[in-house]
């Protein structure tokens, strides 16, 4: 280490200091999180995540409690009189993961004039006192496309795995892949399919559409349907593309197992369940007094050939890579915002 | 007989009573003009959709599309009723109309209610996503404020269902048209023979229930703001739960409209208070069914000794 770089450590944690204490004590304070749906791996995750971020919050005296509830029967009625439950209970903060994006703003209103921080991620609110933590899904598509064209400069014909069809979030992703491909014209997209983000109906889908297909160069994917799309390649008794990953713990183990016999190269990205936890941080830097914009973006959950054998290890079977989110990276979302 | 048995309101009565306690105890926040009001106001919809559905129970019968019906009636007010208040009055209007017209074809076809309301339920549903098909709309600003008014010394939502429960009682239990509404559900081939169309009264149930089932839609939206298509689903099922724990019958003419809308109130405080309980999701929901048992279960004993005595 030069002597200008410990000077420049010695600078930033000043500075870190400085903010924090410019920052009120939040160790009095009671955060909860009113959660509409329990049901899928994911939301299982999501709930682990946020109880040990709530355990060593507590126990750290940062904040006084931070509960989670869920709702039993994932309906926006019984969430909203769930949230007017949390105002008499006499929390300072609410978080959110909402059954419906607007018909929960009745409620949520009332806590914010009862003075309640209400913040809301991944199901999102549109009343406009509440903050959001929402994904950019176009993002997801167009970085797809940035990466293949980092490893395939010269170009090359390129198959599309949709999601559910009529779905929002399918929509989002495809239209950032096809915005991607703009961008780079040495790309082409020569088939399209829908995988349903399952890995049993991308690989039936694509299995179906390979025989009338050209020479494949790349696939992007939006997650859970990456393996189902190997297995069809393989099948085929074609030569594996450059297959785009969604973090499944099953898409990891082959990816790991390609390296080893091949070499194999590619990335996975998706949105981490941890995305609790970003939300708790960012709960507790509004309640410290941080100005924080109303509108900000989950960072995704991307995984390169680095850090494979770590997140395969870390992920249990069947479920989702996971990371847990810290004060300090809901600090860089809440600047990037800015 | 009796008193308990003889005064079917008095356990409807006594279980609030007992669960209001007990909430009380444990959250001693809910006990003000504030924490009442935010304890109860989104149990004035269900309310309302408990008296439509007590009407349908009335006359024997039972509806199964009373949630889907207050979800588009809520979707409508949000959308249509906003942007153009002629145009929605008549479609709310139209509304009530469709729901006559199902009790009479119910009745003059001899079809079970308990499935063509089932059948209307997917068409409510349908009829819904094509208003809104994705969560939005506006409440009317009139409405907002009237179902966010704070009128002095009573909360609005106390006060709310005390009107519901005055009202209903003047109409179905001291009114003459309303005894003979409950005669139909008590014994249809008397009041026919006493000279009254049969077809009549049902289309007179059914459209007072979806009149009730308007309102719900209404009140509700004036609480969340906006719509959703899915938004009162569960309201079928609280609905029916309501009825039978407000002190009615499955049997047709023995019911309590003040005993519906306490049996609203029940259940959206039981899960208020399984909530303060901090109780597992996993197990809320089955012990919101064993507090339905429990009640029944108690009204059957009380009813049981009456006989006996």
């Amino acid at each position: 280490m030069t002597r200008k770089m410990m000077l420049l450590g010695a600078a930033g944690l000043v500075a870190a200091t400085g903010a924090a204490q410019a920052q009120s004590d939040t160790s009095g304070m009671r955060i909860a999180l009113s959660n509409n749906y329990a049901g899928n791996s994911w939301r299982q995750a999501m709930l682990q995540t946020w109880q040990e971020t709530a355990e060593e919050a507590v126990s750290e005296g940062v904040v006084a409690a931070a509960d989670a509830y869920t709702t039993s029967e994932n309906q926006a009625t019984e969430q909203a009189a769930q949230i007017q439950n949390m105002i008499l209970q006499g929390y300072d903060a609410i978080v959110v993961n909402a059954a419906s994006p607007t018909a929960l703003n009745g409620a949520i209103a009332e806590a914010c004039n009862a003075g309640l921080t209400v913040v809301s991620f991944d199901g999102i609110v549109t009343e406009p006192c509440a903050w959001r933590i929402a994904v950019d899904f176009e993002q997801m598509g167009r970085e797809q496309v940035a990466y293949l064209a980092e490893q395939l400069p010269e170009g090359g014909n390129l198959l599309e795995i949709r999601g559910l069809a009529g779905v929002f979030v399918d929509e989002a992703i495809s239209a950032g892949v096809h915005d991607g491909v703009a961008q780079n014209d040495q790309f082409e997209i020569v088939g399209s399919v829908n995988g349903d983000w399952a890995q049993d109906v991308a690989q039936k889908a694509v299995s179906g559409v390979l025989p009338s297909l050209p020479e494949i160069a790349g696939v992007v994917t939006q997650g859970g349907d990456g393996y189902g799309a190997a297995q069809a390649f393989e099948a085929a008794g074609r030569d594996t593309p450059l297959i785009i990953l969604g973090n499944r713990q099953d898409e990891l183990e082959w990816w790991a197992e390609q390296r080893d016999a091949n070499g194999y190269e590619t990335l996975s990205l998706s949105i981490a369940p941890g995305v609790a936890s970003l939300a708790f941080w960012v709960t507790q830097q509004i309640l410290a007094g941080e100005d924080v914009p109303k509108d900000l973006t989950v960072p995704f959950l991307t995984i390169t050939q680095d850090d494979l054998d770590q997140a395969l290890a870390d992920t249990p079977e069947g479920s989702v890579a996971n990371v847990s989110y810290s004060r300090e990276d809901a600090q860089q979302v809440i600047s990037d915002a800015r | 007989m009796n008193v308990i048995a003889r005064h079917r309101i008095i356990l409807p009565v006594v279980s609030l009573a007992v669960l209001l306690a007990a909430t009380f105890w444990l959250q001693p926040r809910a006990m003000s003009y504030f924490g009442l009001n935010l304890l109860f106001n989104l149990a004035v919809p269900i309310a309302l959709a408990t008296i439509a559905q007590m009407l349908i129970i009335m006359v024997n019968d039972i509806d199964l599309s009373v949630g889907a019906f207050v979800s588009l009636a809520a979707c409508v007010t949000a959308t249509i009723l906003n942007d153009t208040p002629a145009l929605g009055v008549l479609v709310l209007a139209l509304m009530v109309a469709g729901y006559a017209a199902m009790g009479v074809v119910i009745h003059r076809l001899e079809l079970p209610a308990i499935v063509v309301t089932l059948g209307m339920s997917f068409i409510w549903g349908g009829l819904a996503l094509f208003v809104l098909p994705s969560p939005g709309g506006t409440s009317p600003g009139w409405l907002r404020t009237l179902m966010t008014v704070k009128p002095p010394l009573i909360p609005a939502a106390v006060l709310a269902a005390l009107l519901i429960g005055g009202i209903t009682h003047l109409m179905i239990m001291r009114s003459g048209l309303g005894t003979v509404l409950r005669g139909v559900g008590g014994n249809t081939r008397s009041v026919a023979r006493a000279g009254w169309s049969v077809t009549r009264l049902k289309a007179l149930a059914y459209g007072l229930a979806g009149f009730f089932g308007v309102l719900s839609g209404m009140a509700l939206v004036g609480l969340t703001t906006s719509a959703d298509a899915n938004i009162a689903l569960r309201y079928t099922l609280l609905s029916i739960a309501g009825v039978i724990l407000g002190g009615g019958e499955f049997t047709g003419g023995k019911i309590s409209p003040v005993g519906a809308v306490i049996g609203a109130l029940t259940l959206t405080l039981a899960a208020s208070f399984l909530s303060f309980l901090r109780l597992s999701p996993d197990w809320q929901i089955g012990a919101q069914g064993a507090i339905l048992i429990l009640v029944l279960t108690a009204r059957l004993l009380f009813n049981r000794k009456g006989v006996a005595a």
